[in-house]
């Protein structure tokens, strides 16, 4: 094996093709990243972990084809660190030279027959333009639990039903649900999909940059393996297994007798500041009334803070608890510059949704919704 | 009950229970051989005999009468030394609950008189009286009340040292045991002190007194007259200071009452060893129902859960938990403590002794509860609240978990079996 690639080529491509390489690994040979040279001109990089794996093809010049397995880690670390010139890669027996410049490394091979075959990527189910893509992905995994003795809720629900694709994330205290246009393979295509929330979030980003992103989802129910494929770059991910909490889609209030709206960048500062005496878990408490919101943090011998904010109201007059992380989470998901609160009662959820105009319609494509916290009364 | 007996020195014996007391607000209040004397109110035949309270196998003695003690026998002592040099002693084993019951009618004697209370330990207390001369009396008309009230009412002694600063009423109850009263008048402090010896001081352990002594110090007047600075290179800083301090009657620590409880917390024995962990999961089950009630009759919430046991060769495990937010809800604390001992990985292993407690204790109103999606507004809360209102007219036995009904009773007594509901959804108790 033998060929030659561009130094900013290869450490991008390493970067992306590392995403999956295990820090403690199960088998030797899963540290490795799989190099294989194609005569046409192709330098193929893999890595994977048995639940995600990440490959991407690049330009290089191949002198004599080949496959190879080096260590990840120092391959990663060596590619960020050359200089900006050719980078030579040469087998020479049990060993690979990579020369750049001046530099020469030697890395050792491990061998190739003992890597795992990689998964086949399934087929294409539609496309999605990157960045909506990566903004969708962000609002919703902000709701996944990171708790990882309940699996299925570190996980993000996709559902494909013809020409909408909507994400669903909770972790039992919010519940974000994102839907969004885009353009299916199918048009009757209809699949379901449980993927970690931290894989997708990792994918979204580094995917989101390039243009459309292909989303790649068995249909039948039988389906383990999800893929996304944007610029020659491509991963796939096992499935969560488990019985998804559907139901909570249900906890979104029919209709809402009162609702809020507030600037949402000054409910967030506000937030912020008056939680700064709120101790980790306790309250901010927001009073609503005509006109403005007050929120209050802190209590009995404890720093105590308050601050008012404009906000106008339709319905009655309201006194609700949260949890002041997930208040400032659910504001930042959105994207208008006005938060719409829309309650029935102290002790049952609340939902934000965004807003373009302070007295225009609200944004449902995202709904995020949050339980409040009982006070003790 | 101190770790030595104070010497009676020459000097100390010059003092009574009379004497100018007009500037003696402090009392440290000191129950005689107080496991031992809780035992003897319901023996009195033992009175006048050698009686020690102590577990079985490698437990320490934890009390023993004077007429023990006269042969030697203190606290802290193994129990196997104990026998050797008291063969003819009686052994009976702790009875902690009652103790706590005493100690808790006793603390409420004190509090009648002054909030200026501050406990020790069970058996003992400061107390600030001050403020209550007014009403009450001088400091040592108020220390023989307290006295006989504790005599009359518990049917126990007790020692009382009366002065102008916390250490010297400690100094003093212990000259006054048993069953007396000794009061140091302020401007005969000084001569007081300077009569015992370095080893009475508070602070002075084994370490420190042959210190002293290697320095040819042996009573506090020979320490109150050692220059600071010898003391300070010879202790350090901060112990020569306040021993030179001391040594000379100064001591400018408040009495502090306890203002909040930090912890709730119950711990039963078996009354044998148990190997079945589905027993000793009963039992956490119910000490967490007793220390939840007790929250909640206190009007407080607490965030860590702790376990402890203890094995039958007597080796101890504490586990605890801190929790997302304050809790006074049995159902919590019984599924923290219940995995706490999973975790303890101690299958087949026999077990001695459970405990459960609920620290970080917060006033009930400074709690909080983040709902669930889909959580009822109504649950374990209320079923707790109707629960204690039940056991408040009925008593502790007339409601329990259903797994802790029928057979699996840990302790025999069920007053109330009449009106037990009849199974988990019972519903004897939603109206009550």
């Amino acid at each position: 094996m033998e060929f030659r690639v561009e130094r900013d080529v290869l450490a991008d491509a390493v970067i992306w093709a590392a995403r999956a390489l295990p820090s403690r690994p199960p088998v030797p040979v899963l540290a490795g990243l799989l190099l294989e040279a194609d005569a046409s001109g192709v330098l193929r990089l893999a890595s994977f972990d048995y639940e995600v794996s990440a490959r991407v093809e690049v330009a290089a010049e191949v002198s004599v084809p080949g496959t190879a397995l080096v260590s990840g880690r120092l391959l990663a670390d060596i590619s960020r660190s050359l200089p900006a010139k050719p980078v030579d890669f040469a087998a020479e027996g049990s060993r690979i030279a990579v020369t750049c410049g001046a530099s020469r490394f030697t890395l050792l091979t491990m061998p190739v027959d003992e890597y795992p075959t990689l998964p086949v990527m399934p087929q294409s189910s539609g496309t999605i333009p990157g960045d909506l893509f990566t903004q969708a992905v962000k609002q919703v995994t902000i709701a996944a639990s990171r708790d990882e003795t309940l699996p299925i809720l570190t996980g993000v629900r996709m559902e494909i039903e013809g020409e909408t694709l909507s994400l669903l994330a909770t972790d039992r205290y919010r519940l974000a649900m994102r839907t969004l246009p885009w353009r299916p393979s199918d048009p009757h295509a209809s699949s379901i999909a449980l993927v970690r929330a931290r894989t997708l979030l990792e994918v979204s980003k580094a995917l989101g940059a390039a243009g459309d992103v292909t989303v790649a989802l068995a249909s039948d129910e039988e389906s383990e393996l999800i893929g996304f494929e944007a610029a020659g770059r491509r991963t796939t991910s096992l499935l969560l297994d488990g019985e998804y909490p559907t139901k909570v889609k249900a906890l979104f209030p029919d209709h809402s007798p009162t609702h809020a709206v507030v600037h949402a960048a000054s409910l967030m500062e506000a937030v912020r500041r008056v939680a700064l005496v709120a101790e980790r878990n306790t309250p901010v408490r927001l009073n609503f009334v005509d006109g403005s919101v007050t929120l209050e943090a802190g209590q009995g011998e404890d720093a105590q803070a308050c601050e008012a904010v404009e906000a106008t109201l339709e319905g009655e007059e309201i006194p609700i608890a949260f949890n002041p992380q997930f208040l400032l989470d659910g504001l930042d998901a959105l994207t208008t510059p006005y938060a719409r609160l829309s309650f029935t009662h102290r002790q049952k959820p609340a939902v934000i949704t965004g807003q373009v105009e302070i007295d225009g319609p609200d944004d449902g494509t995202y709904r995020y919704l949050l339980m409040p916290i009982r006070l003790s009364d | 009950m101190s770790r030595r007996q104070l010497s009676r020195a020459h000097g100390a014996a010059n003092f009574s229970d009379e004497g100018d007391d007009s500037e003696c607000p402090i009392l440290h209040v000191d129950m005689d051989a107080f496991y031992a004397s809780v035992e003897l109110i319901d023996r009195p035949e033992l009175r006048g005999r050698s009686v020690i309270v102590g577990g079985e196998g490698r437990s320490v003695v934890l009390s023993a009468t004077y007429e023990a003690r006269r042969l030697g026998v203190h606290a802290a002592m193994p129990m196997s030394r104990a026998r050797r040099i008291c063969p003819q002693g009686i052994v009976i084993p702790p009875d902690h609950r009652r103790y706590g019951e005493v100690s808790r009618r006793v603390m409420e004697i004190f509090q009648e008189i002054t909030p200026l209370v501050e406990p020790l330990s069970l058996d003992e207390a400061f107390l600030d009286v001050a403020g209550a001369r007014r009403l009450l009396g001088e400091p040592a008309t108020i220390a023989r009340r307290i006295r006989a009230r504790i005599a009359a009412q518990e049917r126990i002694t007790c020692s009382v040292g009366v002065a102008s600063t916390k250490f010297v009423a400690k100094l003093a109850s212990g000259l006054a045991k048993p069953d007396g009263l000794l009061i140091v008048p302020r401007n005969d402090t000084v001569p007081f002190l300077h009569g015992l010896s370095v080893g009475d001081l508070w602070g002075v352990g084994e370490r420190t007194e042959a210190t002293l002594h290697r320095l040819g110090l042996r009573t506090v007047a020979d320490l109150a007259h050692t220059p600071l600075q010898t003391l300070t290179r010879a202790l350090g800083e901060a112990v020569g200071t306040q021993l030179h301090a001391l040594s000379w009657g100064k001591d400018p620590r408040p009495v502090v009452p306890e203002r909040v409880e930090k912890s709730v917390g119950a711990e039963e024995t078996f009354s044998h060893d148990i190997a079945d962990h589905r027993a000793v999961h009963r039992e956490l089950l119910r000490l967490s129902d007793r220390v939840a009630s007790r929250l909640r009759a206190k009007g407080a919430v607490g965030r860590t859960v702790a376990i402890k046991v203890r094995f039958d060769d007597f080796t101890t495990l504490s586990r605890s938990r801190s929790l997302p937010e304050h809790t006074d809800s049995a159902q919590t604390i019984y599924r923290v403590a219940g995995e706490l001992f999973r975790g303890l990985g101690a299958r087949g292993t026999r077990i001695r002794l459970v405990g459960v407690r609920v620290e970080g204790l917060v006033e009930a109103s400074e709690g909080h509860h983040q709902l669930e999606l889909g959580e009822r507004s109504q649950g374990w809360k209320e079923a707790d609240q109707a629960t204690d209102r039940i056991r408040a007219r009925f008593g502790s036995a007339a409601v329990r978990p259903a797994s802790l009904v029928d057979g699996s009773l840990v302790d025999g007594e069920d007053p109330c079996r009449n009106i037990r509901p009849r199974g988990p959804r019972g519903r004897g108790g939603s109206d009550g």
